[in-house]
């Protein structure tokens, strides 16, 4: 049984704003019946067409989707629309005390109705996700080529969500977006994805701080070995763990493909090298024997 | 809370009196039956007699019988020696409906360079038998199907099945997980070559499993190390579950009649009260021959997560095909390869009852479970349209 927080069985038990508003300012409608799960928004708007003073919410899906779309509601309200579309998908998730990662989509897909209803609201070209006209697939207009087929739902989108939510994972890819979550045939490409957001993030100009507590130190280690080096080893099969910081001693063992691997010392100074760019001067990398 | 328990093809009570025949084993009479000695002795008689009980619930000889530590152990030592003694057939047959136990096995021999098919069912979850028989060839390892379907309860034709592979010189191996207790099953004349049953499914606890192996048919042990269960399953003996298995059987081979008459009569009670109340609604592989116990009804416009949450707030448990309950996010294979669109797959729920329901129970689901689904309904985009209106 999922271990859902008191707030997120309060939300789905008794439901704040469930129903339809007739004179909707903006509606957004995303996912399908055939994808489990669905969502359509109503935002009513005041006078000065600035304040949103009703939300309401009609949800096709399981205990989690309905508290999220409840929440979602429940946050809305009073927010001008500029303030609304700052709302991300762990806000929603935070309201509700946190979700399961498996059940992320669900405050996902709250996030993305809401960004369709703004949209077409305002004129703009609408993002991506909206399902009116075609209940087969959960956000079928995104533009950009099409990666999971069962779940129809696009390079495009996934980049955005791998970034907002600083995936690493193929696995939590999915359990963000779905994609991968059925046949399972696009996770290379996912994982594709995810090296191509985590390289252009790294492209990035990074600055070495000047000055950094221990801890500091040690999280921002952590934090380089994870999103800079980790992923360019598991492109070659291999892997490495960190296995202790003293100072400015870094520990580090070699797994898979990289364990034994003759050029191993090559791969422990292209780490000290990247740490010493991103994080200090002084650090040392070691290597511990597998 | 008192619970309302409907959801015994996951898992069910200990009978009191499996309960009582095991309780002796833990603390006092604690001795392996391998031991030389009287207080080893002693447990070993006890292990026999739960052999022999086994034995006759299956209609099979003591020896025939190899205890296992689940289900799952048991199918997947079935499907591994037979292509371990049968090294020169590549080719395995099972359904598209199989339990995971013996489906994810078989999947992951294609890699290993084994011909794997999988059999399709029919829209109410028969098994082609014209696709079958088509299948099995002088190359066939084994063959491996289910008994009864643990989400709909739909029985294949086992013995058929059976003959047919022998035909053909294969092995045939059953996961009767399901049907064991539940309907007869007699293995005295039967082309059946292996089956598994499970304990925890019978009202024996968790960590009980049985292979049946007819005598004569070639085997490889699957875990090996010990002198047990005549050097087929090596491994200390869990004596205190074994002997609890021997008296669920007893007691099964009892009751059998009251599965098929008072369950049976339960169940039709609350799936034709269900579908008589709401509207959309259908029952998976409700025309086909089912066990007693099972019913599977599919809901449309609601996601069953929604409703297993809701029942449970009532006290009910149940289980669902939906994608939402089992961390994947794909509705039940079992639905899929029946050809039950996504739409209803999603809202599935199955009740599985047992000898301990109650009538009151059935009356509570019957009460609450229309509102659930009305409830659910209104606040979905997609049912409220049909809300008014008949289909």
């Amino acid at each position: 049984m999922w271990d859902y927080t008191p707030i997120v069985k309060d939300h789905f038990l008794n439901p704040r704003n469930v129903g339809d508003i007739a004179d909707a300012d903006a509606i957004g409608e995303v996912g399908s019946l055939a994808c489990g799960d669905a969502l359509k928004l109503y935002l009513k708007l005041d006078e000065n067409k600035e304040k949103i003073v009703d939300a309401k919410f009609q949800t096709f899906g399981c205990a989690s989707a309905i508290a999220s779309s409840s929440a979602l509601t429940e946050m809305l309200k009073g927010k001008t629309l500029d303030e609304a579309m700052a709302i991300s998908n762990q806000d929603i998730a935070d309201f509700l005390g946190g979700l399961p990662e498996e059940k992320m989509h669900c405050s996902v897909m709250g996030q993305e109705a809401l960004e369709v209803a703004v949209a077409k609201y305002r004129g703009e070209p609408i993002p991506a996700h909206d399902s009116e006209h075609d209940h087969g697939h959960a956000y079928p207009d995104y533009e950009g080529e099409l990666v999971c087929k069962c779940f129809g739902i696009t390079d495009t989108f996934l980049k955005k969500v791998i970034e907002t939510n600083k995936l690493t994972t193929a696995e939590q890819v999915t359990h963000f977006t779905k994609a991968g979550g059925a046949c399972g045939g696009c996770i290379p490409k996912i994982k594709d994805l995810i090296a191509q957001v985590l390289g252009e993030s790294a492209a990035q100009p990074r600055v070495r701080p000047e000055k950094l507590s221990n801890m500091k130190k040690m999280q921002m280690i952590q934090e380089v070995l994870e999103r800079d080096i980790r992923p360019l080893l598991w492109a070659d099969g291999g892997d490495l763990e960190l296995i202790d910081i003293d100072g400015s001693k870094v520990q580090v063992a070699f797994r898979k493909a990289c364990a034994g691997c003759v050029s191993s010392g090559n791969t422990a100074r292209m780490v000290e090298s990247k740490l010493r760019d991103l994080v200090a001067e002084d650090i040392v990398v070691e290597e511990v024997p597998a | 809370m008192k619970e309302i328990y409907l959801d015994n093809n996951a898992t069910t009570k200990t009978d009191e009196a499996v309960f009582e025949e095991m309780r002796p084993y833990f603390c006092e009479l604690y001795g392996n039956p391998s031991s030389m000695h009287f207080f080893g002795g002693q447990v070993q008689k006890k292990v026999d007699e739960a052999r022999n009980r086994v034995a006759a619930l299956l209609g099979a000889s003591p020896e025939e019988i190899i205890f296992t530590a689940c289900g799952t152990e048991s199918d997947n030592a079935a499907i591994r020696s037979a292509l371990a003694v049968f090294p020169d057939r590549r080719h395995v047959i099972t359904s598209r409906v199989e339990h995971p136990a013996v489906l994810t096995q078989c999947r992951n021999l294609v890699q290993k360079g084994y011909r794997v098919t999988e059999i399709g069912v029919d829209g109410d979850g028969r098994l082609d038998m014209v696709e079958y028989k088509a299948a099995v060839d002088d190359d066939t390892a084994i063959v491996s199907l289910m008994w009864a379907n643990n989400e709909t309860g739909v029985i294949f034709p086992i013995e058929e099945a059976a003959a047919i592979a022998k035909a053909k010189g294969a092995l045939f191996h059953t996961d009767a997980v399901q049907a064991i207790g539940k309907i007869p099953i007699n293995m005295a004349n039967s082309s059946v070559d292996m089956l598994s049953l499970s304990g925890h499914k019978l009202h024996a606890p968790k960590g009980i499993g049985v292979l049946y192996l007819r005598r004569g048919t070639p085997f490889r042990p699957f875990l090996v190390g010990g002198h047990q269960e005549k050097s087929r399953r090596a491994g200390t003996e869990n004596t205190a579950a074994i002997i609890a298995l021997g008296k669920a059987c007893e007691l099964a081979a009892l009751h059998m009649e009251l599965e098929n008459t008072q369950v049976l009569a339960m169940r039709d009670r609350l799936q034709a009260a269900l579908m008589q109340a709401i509207p959309y609604a259908r029952i998976n592989g409700g025309t086909a021959e089912r066990l007693p116990n099972t019913t599977s009804i599919a809901f449309e416009f609601v996601e069953g997560e929604a409703i297993l949450m809701l029942l449970s707030e009532h006290g009910i448990c149940a289980s669902s095909g939906s994608a939402c309950t089992s961390g994947s996010l794909e509705p039940s294979h079992v639905l899929r390869a029946m050809g039950v669109p996504f739409t209803c797959a999603h809202g599935s729920i199955r009740f599985s009852l047992s000898r301990y329901t109650t009538d009151a129970e059935i009356d509570t689901v019957i009460r609450e479970m229309p509102p659930i689904i009305s409830r659910l309904r209104q606040m979905s985009p997609f049912g409220r349209e049909f809300l008014n209106t008949k289909p």
